[in-house]
């Protein structure tokens, strides 16, 4: 009744080929986008912020970059660790190298870098496939961990061997360093995970995302009509691959601070396939859907015992935290094995009839 | 300055394993023992994807929970081999409970969706192990002989040598069964084609019970082998990882795939470990098996033993 | 159909809109500490007996003194399984808890890396005891940050001075041969730069070998240590590396004796797997072994004696290594809230006034008689400059049943680590844009 396009009429193609042709569609979208920008860092604690928005955020791109390689082009890989970690470790040494350049221009030359990284791991796509190729990009995934760790040139020699965001300001205010607020950061992450929303969205409508699809789906056929394997599923591997990147410099500056390789190990790479999974493989709205479930779901198994008065040990906590985390995984993928944007879906199907019935 | 580094690369290695045989000899019985023992846990990997066409990805999280619970037995005060009876029933309804809540709910899906489900049981699993027995390092003695002794210069590890006994007894034991009883030559049928096995009359379910059973077992014993080296704690569920490239290497759906896959693997990390690694500074352990197995990967796409993909279009 | 979709619907609607975690209010004369433990996880085996340490220590000054000076503490477990991220989760949620907290023990090294830039900003005491960032033992740099009562490098440096010791003099270590294998993270790699400098002072060749997390197989590494075939090996491991250390150590038929595992790389379930064959196994530590002092006794009297004890019923495992460690921790991080009560009175003091007790710490032998500790620690003082302490090293050494002292306390060579900590404290606080303070214009 309220969610229907019965009135609306496109006079022009353009307007027939919208991303929201139905204008609620539309209106609920953007709203979200300025409550999202303008509401929650008025009214979001700073524990909210910064241990919850933040972190969503930045695992969002991570997730649209993998979903952009597993869920549209078909390639399953599991070195999503490895390629956020080179976006993190080439923003921190572009931006300690030329400290004078724009950290938003930083974190897109990282980008660049993890996507050439990912081109180069990406190779193997072409004679490899299935999960042959997951456990192949494991090679990826130990081999930069590894790097990072081995050559302490990548962390400037720090007898550590962890890298600290330098305190950098975007129009003049800090956005990164110790001295940022989670309010600034929070909007930079958001800034960036929408405008790649957006490039994400517009790339997998065109003929890019296209041939991607056809390559997950067919990949014989699509070569016999023309479509050519190498490029489609290297550049699949290099735009996921700079995704990644920026994801993971935005981990480093504007969530954690400082890191060490260990954050960007295998779990992390598990972590962002789970959220594509489970979200929908194919679906940018999924991915967002996705690492929400991820990120939400244990903080607030871990508050639930808090908020309901409840004594528990930490560790049976955890592990009835474990427990529930799996069952929830199965639960999902026996009720909607495509993830939770076809839940969505199905959802404002019924939205278009309600109230009627069909 | 190229030639100091090809020289060191191609040249120096070799002559340094030329130039002490004995240790040549340590380092290639190391890498076969290690690598049989990254096979014990392939195996499972191997009979659940030959028989179901599902990447077990909690494969590490049932050699955990196996050993766990062998260990909080034994630990009850429960005598060894009641302990290991009691274990292998307790995997049998594990793998019921498993079918049953898991696999059935999840029968005509994609294999993506089916490993998804796999990784949500290991998070289970791990939870519901911890739980049940503590998070505490265990001392897992079921009798295994834990000293070394020399042979001439080499220095040979008992537990080592016990490790690849069972393997070796554990593949025969599989061969066996797949080729010589009724019920392997099912499971073959079924690992071929799910319809045609069900349409000749061959039920499913309790295929994928046994199936899920004896990797549950074979899990065991792959816990108790590790267990014994490092103590039954949460990291076994780790190995899983680095039995990893054994399976590419070997094939999904191999079982001598996965010892000759362990084999290569095994030896091959240690070899490039002790007379490549110090070049690089080290530890390149877990990243040159995966490496290794690539490369084997680029030249046959379905592993060594794998069957061949035959795509159609 | 509908019921699912109602389940579905309020299981969202209570995630998005539960209360966004409120401070619980405080109750009167309480001070709030939070406790990043792991119980679960890779790391357990380690993390449980220091998180109980920790418990029972707070709750005897709570049961038998009746809090510090009238003031109870408070304190909440959050489960970290060693992993950074959730570290950084954990203490943002509990720093603004039941009124905010002092004092935060990471008992990570990742975890205080992470928190450290925090500290200042939101006033919380960051007490990495003996471990952490080293460089942070320059108080001038990092007036937030605590490692007393020894830092990793103090501690390598002790390491060479017991080997010169047992070698009959530091000259005689030239031309002999020591292996670090270590554990393949900023931890681990800490001793290396210390241990290459004195390397190259006293003659002896060191080898460094990295063992990759979590160090479950380490087959190759120890193949290279018998070809080395080493004088000493030194080990610098957590988790499950200790265990297989130790174990691979024995089956490669090393001499225990000569093998010595850091602080970390020292304790009951380090040895258990390896059984009879790690007999002989020494590590180092910063205080005695044993069960039998008088805090011990307390602990057992006013705390598990009613049922408060975080072992339940197994009291036997009251005075393992890491959990004297971490009783040590709490009673350092209790005195500091006492020096600090002195200056600024009775009362639950704020995150200043704590860390002003932690700088002007001093620990005489006749307090650490009167806390039931004599025999178990050395007497302590730290300075605003020297976050560090004057804590002194000691090497123990497991008989097959117990852990005992080997050797005399000894005082690291602070000439050798005190330049470096400085010059590194300087490096590490220029990322992160600090100011050097003039300790002569405070007190």
């Amino acid at each position: 009744m309220i969610y229907r396009e019965a009135g609306q009429f496109k006079t022009t193609y353009a307007a027939d080929q919208a991303i929201f042709p139905v204008v609620q569609d539309r209106w609920v979208v953007v709203a979200a986008v300025v409550a999202a920008a303008v509401a929650v860092p008025l009214v979001a604690t700073e524990y909210w912020l910064q241990a919850v928005l933040i972190p969503l955020l930045i695992y969002s791109l991570a997730a649209i970059g993998l979903n952009l390689l597993t869920g549209y082009a078909g390639q399953l890989s599991l070195g999503t660790g490895g390629f956020m970690a080179v976006g993190a470790y080439a923003a921190f040494k572009i931006t300690t190298a030329f400290p004078a350049v724009n950290i938003l221009v930083v974190f897109l030359l990282a980008g660049i870098v993890a996507a050439a990284v990912g081109l180069v791991f990406g190779i193997p796509s072409l004679r490899i496939k299935g999960f042959y190729l997951a456990v192949a990009t494991l090679a990826a995934q130990f081999f930069l961990i590894w790097l990072f760790n081995r050559v302490a040139w990548f962390s400037n020699y720090a007898p550590s061997g962890t890298i600290t965001a330098p305190p950098r300001t975007v129009f003049g205010v800090m956005v990164t360093g110790p001295d940022a607020s989670a309010g600034a950061r929070y909007l930079m992450a958001l800034g960036f995970v929408v405008l790649f929303a957006v490039l994400a969205k517009n790339l997998v409508r065109g003929r890019i995302g296209r041939s991607w699809m056809a390559i997950r789906d067919r990949d014989i056929a699509a070569e016999i009509i023309g479509i050519r394997p190498l490029r489609t599923k290297l550049l699949a591997f290099g735009i996921s691959s700079f995704y990644c990147g920026v994801a993971g410099a935005e981990l480093v500056f504007l969530y954690y601070g400082s890191a060490e390789t260990f954050a960007f190990d295998i779990a992390l790479s598990f972590l962002v396939l789970f959220m594509v999974i489970i979200g929908g493989l194919g679906s940018i709205l999924g991915s967002f859907l996705g690492a929400a479930f991820i990120m939400v779901v244990p903080i607030f198994l871990a508050n639930a015992p808090h908020m309901l008065g409840v004594a528990m040990s930490t560790a049976l906590q955890k592990q009835i935290e474990l427990m529930i985390f799996g069952g929830l995984i199965i639960f999902f993928l026996i009720v909607e094995p495509h993830g939770l944007a076809r839940l969505w879906q199905i959802t404002k199907e019924k939205l278009r009839l309600w109230p009627f019935p069909h | 300055m190229i030639l100091d580094v090809l020289h060191a690369i191609l040249v120096a290695p070799f002559k340094d394993m030329v130039g002490a045989p004995g240790f040549l000899a340590e380092v290639l019985i190391g890498g076969v023992a290690s690598g049989l023992m990254y096979s014990l846990v392939a195996l499972g990997f191997v009979l659940i994807f030959k028989a179901s066409g599902v990447f077990n990805f909690a494969q590490g999280a049932l050699v955990l929970f196996a050993a766990l619970t062998l260990v909080g037995l034994m630990e009850r005060g429960v005598p060894t081999i009641v302990a290991l009876g009691l274990t292998a029933g307790v995997m049998v309804v594990l793998a019921l409970a498993i079918e049953r809540v898991v696999l059935r709910p999840l029968v005509n899906q994609e294999h993506i969706i089916l490993f998804m489900a796999t990784i949500g049981l290991n998070f289970f699993l791990e939870g519901f192990g911890e739980m049940l027995w503590g998070a505490n390092v265990k001392k897992l003695d079921v009798g295994i002989p834990q000293g070394s002794f020399k042979l001439g210069e080499i220095l040979v590890n008992q537990l080592e040598l016990t490790a690849a006994l069972t393997a070796a007894v554990l593949v025969t034991v599989l061969a066996v069964f797949f080729h010589g009883t009724r019920i392997g030559r099912a499971l073959r049928a079924v690992a071929d084609d799910h319809e045609a096995a069900l349409s000749i009359g061959i039920p499913l379910k309790t295929i994928w019970v046994i199936v899920w059973a004896v990797s549950g077992i074979v899990a065991l014993v792959a816990g108790i082998m590790w267990g014994a080296n490092s103590g039954v704690q949460f990291s076994l569920s780790l190995i899983a990882l680095k039995a990893l490239p054994v399976l590419i290497l070997g094939g999904f759906e191999s079982v001598p795939g996965a010892i000759v896959g362990g084999l290569i693997i095994g030896v091959g990390e240690k070899m490039g470990e002790v007379y490549w690694g110090p070049l690089v500074g080290g530890a390149i352990e877990n990243w040159f098996a995966y490496v290794l197995a690539l490369v084997f990967l680029l030249f046959r796409p379905q592993g060594l033993f794998g069957e061949k993909i035959i795509e159609r279009v | 159909m509908l019921l699912r979709t109602l389940v579905i619907g309020l299981a969202t609607a209570a995630m998005l809109t539960w209360p966004m975690a409120g401070a619980v209010l405080a109750q009167d004369k309480t001070m709030f500490i939070p406790l990043l433990v792991y119980r679960t996880g890779p790391f357990a085996p380690n993390g449980i007996p220091s998180a109980n340490g920790f418990n029972d220590f707070f709750n005897l000054i709570n049961e038998r003194d009746g809090g510090i000076n009238g003031v109870k503490l408070a304190w909440e477990e959050c489960e970290t399984q060693y992993k950074t991220d959730l570290g950084v989760e954990c203490y943002e949620r509990l720093k603004t808890r039941q009124g905010g907290a002092v004092l935060v023990n990471p008992f990570s090294t990742g975890i205080t890396y992470q928190l450290i830039p925090k500290a200042p900003g939101d006033k919380v005491v960051i007490h990495s005891a003996g471990y952490g960032m080293t460089a942070s033992a320059d108080g001038r740099w990092f007036p937030w940050v605590f490692n007393f009562p020894m830092t990793y490098w103090s501690q390598a440096s002790a390491f060479i001075k017991y080997l010169g010791q047992q070698e009959g003099g530091l000259d005689k270590l030239k031309g002999k041969k020591i292996v670090h294998i270590f554990h393949n993270s900023p931890y681990g790699k800490e001793a290396n730069p210390t241990l290459e400098e004195l390397a190259k002072r006293h003659g002896f060749e060191l080898t460094l070998l990295a063992v990759d997390s979590p160090g479950q197989e380490q087959k190759a590494t120890w193949l290279q240590v018998r070809r080395i075939n080493p004088d000493w090996i030194y080990i610098s491991g957590w988790g499950v590396m200790n265990q297989v250390a130790v174990k691979e150590a024995a089956a490669h038929g090393m001499k225990m004796d000569h093998v010595v595992g850091n602080w970390w790389t020292g304790t009951e379930t380090d040895v258990v797997p390896a059984g009879d064959a790690a007999r002989g196994y020494k590590s180092m530590t910063f205080h005695a072994p044993g069960h039998d002092f008088k805090v011990h006794q307390d602990i057992l009297k006013h705390v598990y004696d009613k049922g408060k004890g975080a072992y339940g019923g197994d009291r036997a495992k009251v005075g393992e290594v890491l959990y004297n460690r971490t009783i040590i921790n709490a009673m350092l991080n209790v005195e500091a809230i006492r020096t600090a009560m002195k200056k600024h009175g009775n009362k639950p003091l704020t995150g200043e006034q704590v860390r002003w007790g932690m700088e002007n710490l001093d620990i005489t032998e006749k307090r650490l008689e009167e806390l039931g500790m004599k025999g178990l620690m050395r007497p302590l003082k730290v300075t605003c400059e020297n976050h560090e302490g004057n804590g002194l090293a000691l090497v123990q050494q497991w008989d097959g049943k117990n852990w005992k002292i080997v050797s005399d306390w000894m005082e690291p060579m602070r000439d050798v680590v005190r330049p470096k900590l400085e010059a590194a404290a300087v490096e590490e606080a220029k990322k992160l844009g600090y100011t050097m303070r003039d300790c002569s214009k405070e007190k």
